[in-house]
């Protein structure tokens, strides 16, 4: 007789493969049809048109990465500099109100961001930080904050307290101590955190739309323009571009990140 | 008299509102090998990390070499420590490890690289100065992190704990090697355990700690063959007690015949410090399993303090027999070279040299050494 059992398993994970890559495939093939319209279930005609014109020099796109590199690498030094000595003095000192803390870095996701942003908009407007690339990143470092110092603090609990004291036992000053052990040890996490956030950075969108319109646009805003115009090919080829830097990411994470580390964000 | 490498005075320490050392006086001698000894929790870490500069101190004083240090950061101690984990730093190799003290004062490379070799030579680790410090056995590491405290020629050595993590075979040697390494560098130790054995056989003199007070310090013989109070008796292996009715009598005391046992006379020396010749009243007398011998249940006491039991339990531990003994509502522990059955009845023959006798009244000992066993 047939064994059947491997049956229901298999079709749970074909419309799990499905749920997960039907909707990049259908962005892979808007990313090459240059033709494709109703009533066709494939594009007409394939080739690299939008590509050109989304890649040609001082394009839109091409203005648009910049400028969203530009902002997420700020982003991550802002949220860094705050990050590290939070996430030290979180994980290492016997600090009243501990978890009020660790839940204060939550409080701007914790509310619904059209109404926070909106209000952040009319306070930058009256302060001219609207449209002006230090306030799309002073969104995105309160957006990115709360993950930077979970993942650094855990990133810092991690390492035995011994290895620093260790250090200082045999003449290494406070900071010597932490540049020359803990930073080193602490590297992957804070390298993790570092990346996380460029990456919600790079993917940002209401922040941006509300304060950054019409003088600072971002992948993602350019993405949100081509698609609302209908331009399905220069968005699938934006989003495609934004793909790129979170996989990269997965990969570094899987390759790098102990499990030790991981366990403890948001302990 | 070598001078003081380390003095200590009315040193107290509290985590919150819990103290943890109330008042410790303690002077160690340049050279020498001073053992803290205690239960888990009775702060003997704690006094380490005092010393160390890791641990704030609320009073009291530390001093190293006559400089007053109480408020100096470790790194400024002229001490280091090994710890009880190695705290190998876990991105360096084993040569990085040891050199890091060396790089911190500014030492060339050439300069670090021959005395990294010095103390892989002396420490028997030659040819794993390249090897990350994660590859090695928990032997190695501990020699390592031995090699890494003694790189930088430390005024003293504290040890905390460092043996407890390695198989009781490697521990022995281990002991016996750092010893020796003590006496010939010449290094003041200050050396932390639970081990009462590790205790003895390292140390030149041990400091019995219980509840965040010194208990008792002195020679590890002194210690263990004069303890002053129940507590120290039960931690350094006289874990028997019974209790006892005694008087003043000619010099020393007599211990009146009850129910269980036979009179005796305890004179000096034979009373140990832990009471006084006039004391009157109930007496609690330690006694070592080994120190005992068993008897027929008629011999003559012939000034030994004779118990009368039954024996309740027999097993062997190697070597000897170890039996529990009944006597009256109280169990006692006695070894013995000959093979007795279960239910014979016996006396446990207990010279008065063997005894170590503290009032009974005193209630705080009793209670103490309850907590330690």
């Amino acid at each position: 007789m047939i064994q059947l059992k491997w049956l229901p398993r298999g079709i749970v994970l074909g419309l799990l493969i499905f749920a997960i890559f039907g909707p990049l495939a259908n962005l892979a093939l808007w990313a090459f049809a240059e033709q494709w319209y109703y009533p066709h279930k494939l594009p007409l005609t394939y080739g690299f048109r939008f590509w050109h014109q989304v890649f040609k020099p001082r394009g839109d796109a091409i203005e648009s990465l910049y400028t969203s590199v530009t902002i997420a690498l700020f982003t991550v030094a802002a949220c860094l500099a705050i990050a590290l000595p939070a996430g030290y003095a979180l994980a290492r000192l016997r600090l009243p109100f501990r978890a009020v803390i660790m839940l204060a870095f939550l409080l701007p996701q914790a509310f619904p961001s059209l109404a926070v942003y909106i209000n952040i908009a009319r306070l930058f407007y009256g302060m001219g930080m609207n449209g002006t690339i230090t306030g799309v990143v002073l969104v995105h470092t309160v957006h990115g904050l709360v993950f930077a110092v979970w993942i650094t603090t855990a990133a810092f609990a991690a390492i035995d307290r011994d290895l620093e004291l260790a250090a200082r036992s045999v003449g290494a000053s406070a900071l010597r101590a932490f540049m020359n052990v803990t930073l080193p040890l602490a590297a992957p996490g804070i390298m993790a955190s570092a990346v996380f956030v460029f990456l919600e950075s790079l993917d940002e969108f209401t922040g941006t739309f509300f304060v950054g319109v019409p003088d600072v646009i971002t992948l993602p805003l350019l993405m949100f323009t081509a698609s609302i115009a209908g331009n399905y090919q220069i968005a699938a080829i934006t989003a495609l571009i934004l793909l790129v830097p979170s996989i990269a990411f997965m990969l570094f994470v899987e390759r790098f990140l102990k499990a030790d580390v991981m366990a403890k964000v948001g302990a | 008299m070598p001078g003081a490498a380390l003095e200590v005075a009315g040193l107290e320490v509290a985590y919150g509102s819990v103290p943890v050392l109330r008042g410790i006086d303690l002077r160690v001698d340049s050279g020498s090998f001073v053992a803290l000894l205690g239960a888990s929790g009775c702060g003997k870490t704690t006094l380490l990390r005092a010393i160390s500069g890791f641990v704030q101190v609320n009073a009291g004083r530390v001093l190293a070499n006559g400089r007053d240090i109480t408020h100096q950061p470790p790194d400024k101690r002229g001490m280091a420590m090994v710890f009880q984990s190695y705290a190998l730093w876990p991105h360096m190799t084993t040569a990085q490890n040891i050199g890091y003290g060396l790089k911190l004062r500014g030492q060339s490379r050439d300069a670090i690289a021959k005395r990294v070799n010095e103390i892989l030579a002396m420490l028997k680790l030659q040819g794993l100065g390249e090897r990350m410090v994660t590859q090695l056995s928990g032997g190695q590491r501990q020699r390592v992190a031995l090699g890494r405290a003694l790189a930088i020629n430390p005024d003293i050595l504290l040890l905390d704990e460092p043996l407890s993590n390695l198989d009781a075979r490697i521990r022995e040697e281990v002991r016996h090697e750092i010893k020796a390494l003590q006496q010939k560098l010449g290094i003041t130790a200050i050396h932390v355990t639970h081990d009462r054995e590790e205790a003895m056989v390292m140390a030149d003199r041990i400091v019995v700690m219980d509840a965040g007070n010194i208990a008792q310090q002195g020679a590890p013989e002194d210690v263990y063959n004069r303890p002053v109070s129940a507590f120290v008796a039960g931690f350094m292996g006289a874990g028997n007690a019974i209790r006892l009715e005694a008087r003043p009598s000619g010099n020393g005391l007599r211990i009146a015949a009850g129910p269980d046992n036979s009179a005796a006379d305890v004179t000096k020396p034979a009373l140990g410090p832990g009471i006084d010749a006039s004391y009157a009243g109930p007496v609690i007398a330690h006694f070592r399993s080994e120190a005992a011998i068993l008897s027929a249940a008629s011999d003559a006491p012939d000034g030994a303090l004779v118990l009368r039991g039954r024996i309740a339990q027999a097993s062997y531990p190697g070597g000897h027999y170890r039996y529990g003994v009944s006597v009256g509502d109280l169990n006692v522990i006695v070894d013995s070279g000959q093979r007795l059955n279960v239910g014979a009845a016996v006396g446990v023959r207990l010279p008065v040299e063997a005894l170590h006798l503290f009032p009974a009244d005193g209630r705080a000992n009793q209670q103490s050494f309850k907590q330690a066993s």
